[in-house]
């Protein structure tokens, strides 16, 4: 019986997902596969046909946009970090395309150079010229610095968010003015736009790196310490985040959504978020805690008060089902009850699958019914 | 009337001059910045004295590097010879190594220099 969704939906050894096709997989990253050989160049083309493909190629610039793209910056940070990166690839197409013109002028040299003129553009062209300009490369990025990571200490009047990195996912917890806990939340990061937010970055395990390249930089969370990280997002928008640092088998499932609201908006989710309850379907409920689901995860306005998985308080509105590994859609909440270490390898939750196949279907329904 | 140029020598240390004067200006801007945030020295003292204070440092390590440059110039002849100074004499081994002075002054400049760039941007300390 169980079996029925399987041959539906199946992770293949490169990451990709086999037939699972959603609206909308880019925030789980199921819609960006990594190809493997067999999409691309398949049999033997000619080499004309090759060049002609190569240039169709250039379309996918803009897969250069998108929900996890530091080069389509939606946030302070992120647009100084993708000024940068222009500035210096642009710079560097310029020198390289000058080289390029020396070297074939110098293979195919009509007239011969002097031993002094050619020490002459040695010097100037191999010593003073990369002096140059590497000095304004080291000028600029140093002068960026202080943009691209803003300093605020903690006793400042800024918003707080303090995200820890467990293998595999994201603990979110959101701070009052005191340093309090407000309330938690899991894989899921939201932050009012045109106001910065100190990141507080911490593991109890391995490193991770936290990650929003369409906001800012990356930034390492260590066992043992307490990072900071400032972003301010300038465009409301939902993006996608990753761990940036290898941490486990399932590293590359280690993502989270990120929704830039309005500031009216943000405040009005707070406000809910504060006051939402898993309690109005009592049916559901009542099966969650007896399959003791309660021991590891929490769902406030219940007696579900696990603190070693994920908090699953409005858990329908999630983007995604397992830390960005899958949409969030009710037939995925119940494949990775049955057995969370097929789609995550690694995972700490144990498999389900001795419980009746309708059992599981109930709760997963009563998860994705959490508001 | 005395110069207080040295008279040239002959001796493969001062091959290191420039080297050594980049190592210590490197070593004094990292510790000291590193021991005015460790210390808390900023509500002492402002972050612009040990900017200042570490240019100086910085002009007297450029302006040792121009002086062994300048030596080094000297031993080479004034660039009178050019290199590669491959002969088996004493004369070409002087200015081969005086060239190689010269040259490694110049990464030592270039070195200093960029060393003293983040000193005028940063900012202050981060607690």
């Amino acid at each position: 019986m169980g079996r029925a969704l399987r041959p539906n939906v199946r992770l293949t050894a490169d990451g990709a997902m086999g037939a699972c096709r959603m609206d909308d997989d880019r925030l789980t990253g199921a819609g960006r596969p990594i190809r493997s050989g067999r999409d691309i160049g398949r049999g033997g083309y000619r080499p004309a046909i090759r060049v002609v493909k190569f240039f169709l190629l250039f379309p996918l610039l803009a897969s250069c946009s998108g929900v996890q793209s530091a080069l389509d910056p939606a946030g302070r940070e992120a647009s100084d970090v993708a000024n940068l990166f222009f500035a210096m690839l642009i710079g560097g197409v310029v020198i390289w395309a000058g080289v390029v013109v020396l070297l074939f002028h110098a293979a195919r040299k009509r007239r011969s150079y002097s031993e002094k003129g050619a020490g002459q553009l040695i010097l100037w062209g191999g010593a003073v010229f990369p002096t140059v300009i590497l000095a304004a490369l080291l000028s600029y990025a140093v002068w960026l610095m202080p943009n691209v990571r803003p300093w605020f200490s903690e006793d400042m009047d800024v918003r707080r968010v303090e995200v820890i990195g467990e293998q595999f996912w994201w603990r979110v917890r959101y701070l009052d003015e005191g340093g309090a806990v407000i309330f938690e939340t899991a894989n899921e990061v939201r932050v009012p736009t045109g106001e910065r937010v100190v990141f507080l970055l911490k593991s109890p395990d391995v490193i991770h790196s936290f990650w929003i390249p369409v906001l800012g930089g990356k930034m390492d969370m260590i066992p043992g310490r307490k990072n900071r990280l400032t972003l301010q997002a300038e465009k409301p928008g939902t993006y996608r985040g990753v761990c940036a640092e290898f941490c486990g088998t399932s590293h590359a499932l280690m993502a989270f959504t990120v929704h830039a609201m309005e500031p009216e908006a943000y405040e009005t989710w707070v406000a809910a978020r504060r006051k939402a309850s898993g309690g109005q379907d009592q049916e559901g409920l009542a099966l969650f805690l007896r399959h003791g689901c309660a021991a590891c995860h929490a769902i406030s306005g219940t007696e579900a008060r696990g603190a070693i998985g994920p908090d699953l308080t409005a858990f329908g509105e999630r983007g995604s089902v397992g830390a960005g590994t899958l949409p969030n859609a009710q037939e995925h909440v119940a494949r990775f009850i049955r057995d969370p270490g097929q789609i995550k390898p690694e995972a700490r939750m144990p498999h389900f699958s001795m419980l009746e196949a309708a059992e599981i279907d109930r709760i997963a329904a009563y998860l994705k019914g959490l508001r | 009337m005395k110069s207080f140029i040295p008279r040239e020598v002959e001796t493969l240390w001062t091959l290191f001059t420039a080297p050594t004067v980049w190592a210590l200006h490197f070593v004094v801007c990292y510790a000291t910045v590193a021991v005015f945030c460790a210390r808390g020295l900023a509500s002492e003292i402002s972050f612009d004295t040990v900017r200042i204070g570490l240019g100086v440092v910085t002009a007297l390590a450029l302006a040792m590097i121009v002086l062994s440059a300048w030596l080094a110039w000297r031993q080479w002849g004034f660039g009178s010879d050019d290199p590669p100074h491959d002969e088996a004499t004493r004369n070409a081994r002087t200015l081969f190594q005086g060239f190689a002075t010269l040259l490694l002054s110049g990464l030592s400049f270039v070195a200093v220099l960029y060393m003293a760039i983040p000193m005028i941007f940063i900012a202050g300390c981060q607690p």
